[in-house]
């Protein structure tokens, strides 16, 4: 039973990821170094390595696994965002809900950053707050890519892309970006289990 | 031989990190450790946490560490990385706000003269506006 849930939840998380670097990359382009796609597509790919590894543990302490695995092998500053976030959820106590948020908070405290800074917590924020109004997968999903089209018309505060100021606006964040690839991907997921 | 403050560089490029640390040799001399580290994973252009604790690692002492960092992911793999030292440990590691080769000279400037950890930071961190 856990076997499955973390197998293809793996494979969710990694194929959204491997399909859409190129985009990640290019948006990296306009307003950061140029990494983002490369960056994450080099944790997934170790996360797919260690699906095995993974498939055995319970759920929650693969999630934590797999972020010291983003932390460990990412090379960008999505490493530890992203490990913050699923390190956080793997130990936080609770529901996935209150396990989510845990993640968030984490995000926030690594990050230094808030929502409005142009950054994947525009898209984390919104989707933590739908999911504690217990909204469906499929408005979580839809609210995850307005939030992130939304981060298009921001003024980056944080990050590499901060020191574009103004000239950030006009292009979506490319952490929002990669954070609703990977909330649609699980929603879907766990909404074709359902 | 009393123990001075040790300096650690990160940057995304190893080049940048191994030259801003013979800088610091030249101008500063060998009593102050020196590590550097810099490149993603695979070699690439970033940094790579196990690498920055390696680095740490290789130059500790209890006087304390300063890092400096270049941009973004070389700031927040650094604190990541701090993190995952011994509690002991975690307090005598600091990152200073500061350009990274001036503030790489400066900070081993002031650790030369046996300051603190906090006297090696501030005077990096003079640097920044």
């Amino acid at each position: 039973m856990s076997a499955d849930l973390n197998g293809a939840l793996i494979d969710a998380a990694v194929r959204t990821i491997l399909d859409n670097a190129a985009e990640l990359t290019a948006l990296d382009q306009a307003i950061g170094d140029g990494d983002h796609g490369l960056n994450m597509k080099r944790g997934f790919e170790a996360i797919a390595a260690q699906k095995a590894e993974l498939e055995a543990l319970p759920l929650w302490p693969a999630v934590q696994k797999a972020g010291m695995t983003l932390v460990m092998k990412v090379g960008g500053a999505s490493g530890p965002l992203y490990g913050s976030l699923l390190m956080a959820m793997g130990k936080a106590e609770g529901d996935a809900v209150q396990r989510f948020r845990a993640g968030v908070e984490a995000v926030k405290a690594r990050g230094k950053s808030d929502v409005g800074a142009k950054t994947m917590l525009d898209v984390l924020v919104p989707v933590l707050e739908a999911l504690e109004a217990q909204a469906d997968l499929g408005e979580v999903a839809a609210l995850a890519a307005e939030a992130m089209a939304a981060t298009k018309d921001m003024k980056a505060t944080k990050g590499r892309a901060s020191f574009l100021g103004e000239r950030s606006i006009g292009h979506i964040d490319p952490g929002a970006r990669s954070t609703q690839l990977l909330v649609t991907a699980v929603c879907q997921h766990l909404g074709e289990k359902a | 031989m009393t123990q001075t403050v040790s300096i650690v560089i990160v940057s995304h490029s190893p080049d940048v990190a191994r030259g801003a640390a013979d800088m610091v040799r030249e101008m500063v001399g060998e009593e102050v450790a020196v590590a550097w580290c810099g490149g993603n994973p695979d070699g690439g252009l970033g940094t790579d946490v196990a690498k920055i604790a390696a680095a740490i690692d290789q130059v500790y002492n209890d006087k304390g560490v300063a890092l400096l960092v270049d941009l973004g992911g070389a700031e927040t793999n650094s604190e990541m990385a701090i993190e995952m030292l011994p509690d002991d440990r975690q307090s005598k590691v600091v990152i200073c706000d500061s350009p990274i080769v001036e503030g790489a000279v400066m900070a081993a400037a002031e650790a030369a003269g046996g300051s603190d950890l906090a006297s090696v930071r501030a005077a990096a961190e003079e640097l920044s506006p």
